[in-house]
């Protein structure tokens, strides 16, 4: 039951993402990828990964997508629909790369098979004590990456002054009477 | 295993090449590349995810660690991608070919 389920939800995924990658609207192909990448977290929690399934669902399709969603929101593109699909001329090396990757499939599918026992899913307890006990200074790297793209991105929001087509004045976005290097929640900071 | 290993790679290699065919087609929307970029992330998480309910823990540690670096890039990379729209309002990525310091 378990192996029909896992290539049912390969079906999906793969489906969701070619829908996804398809789509010239951007907000539908994010859809489709949200459906793509819930029939992923499923996957993975056949494979014994129940923490990473639900890391999933929370991390990528609930807060990377709507981080998506809401900069395509604040963007204002105009009109996708209208936007013109890429040429042939420009999906040779994408169709050229992808076909070497599809011989290495190839060499998958017609090698020999591994089977091994199946491993009982792992806990919240077990996944969290090997990674701090074992990955512990990963873990600092990864709080301090976290931190200086919080930074970048701080910076590179930041409206300058020196842009001719922006107004000085919404630079503070909720506060307009305020001046702008005294107002908004970055004067706090 | 539920399944082979051998078949979570061939999923995690056709989802690899969307992503890249994705990455290289759409060059005229930045944020079609970074979805690209976003499947191609994940192709890498399946493969440790496999390789971890094939051997140990240790691969999904790592496909943890992958999902924290995609939000780090993804933050920053929407963060330019809006600042990149606020200079030329467009999100061609043929556009910028150019560079200020």
């Amino acid at each position: 039951m378990e192996q029909t389920l896992f290539y049912i939800l390969a079906v999906v995924t793969v489906i969701g993402t070619i829908f996804a990658i398809t789509e010239k609207h951007p907000v539908h192909a994010i859809v489709y990828l949200v459906t793509s990448f819930f029939a992923l977290a499923v996957i993975f929690y056949l494979l014994a990964a129940p923490v990473v399934a639900v890391f999933e669902v929370i991390i990528y399709a609930g807060a990377i997508m709507v981080l998506f969603l809401f900069v395509i929101m604040m963007l204002d593109l105009g009109h996708p629909e209208r936007a013109w699909r890429p040429h042939l001329r420009e999906w040779w090396p994408a169709l050229l790369l992808g076909g070497i990757i599809l011989g290495a499939i190839v060499t998958l599918a017609t090698g020999a098979r591994t089977t091994s026992k199946a491993i009982p899913p792992v806990s919240v307890r077990e996944f969290s004590r090997v990674l701090f006990q074992n990955y512990g200074v990963a873990v600092e790297v990864i709080s301090m990456q976290l931190l200086f793209a919080v930074v970048g991105a701080l910076y590179l929001g930041k409206r300058r002054k020196t842009n001719p087509s922006q107004p000085p004045l919404v630079s503070g976005g909720d506060k307009p009477f305020l001046p702008p290097d005294k107002g908004g929640p970055r004067g706090v900071i | 295993m539920i399944v082979p290993l051998e078949h979570v790679l061939i999923l995690a290699a056709i989802l690899f090449v969307l992503g890249l065919v994705g990455v290289l087609a759409w060059r005229s929307n930045i944020i079609m590349m970074l979805i690209g970029i976003e499947v191609m992330l994940n192709a890498a998480m399946l493969v440790f995810v496999g390789g971890a309910a094939r051997w140990n823990v240790d691969g999904q540690i790592f496909a943890l660690m992958i999902m924290a670096m995609t939000s780090a890039e993804v933050s920053l990379a929407l963060a330019l991608v809006v600042y990149l729209q606020r200079r030329k309002k467009t999100v061609n990525a043929d556009a910028f070919n150019e560079m200020r310091g």
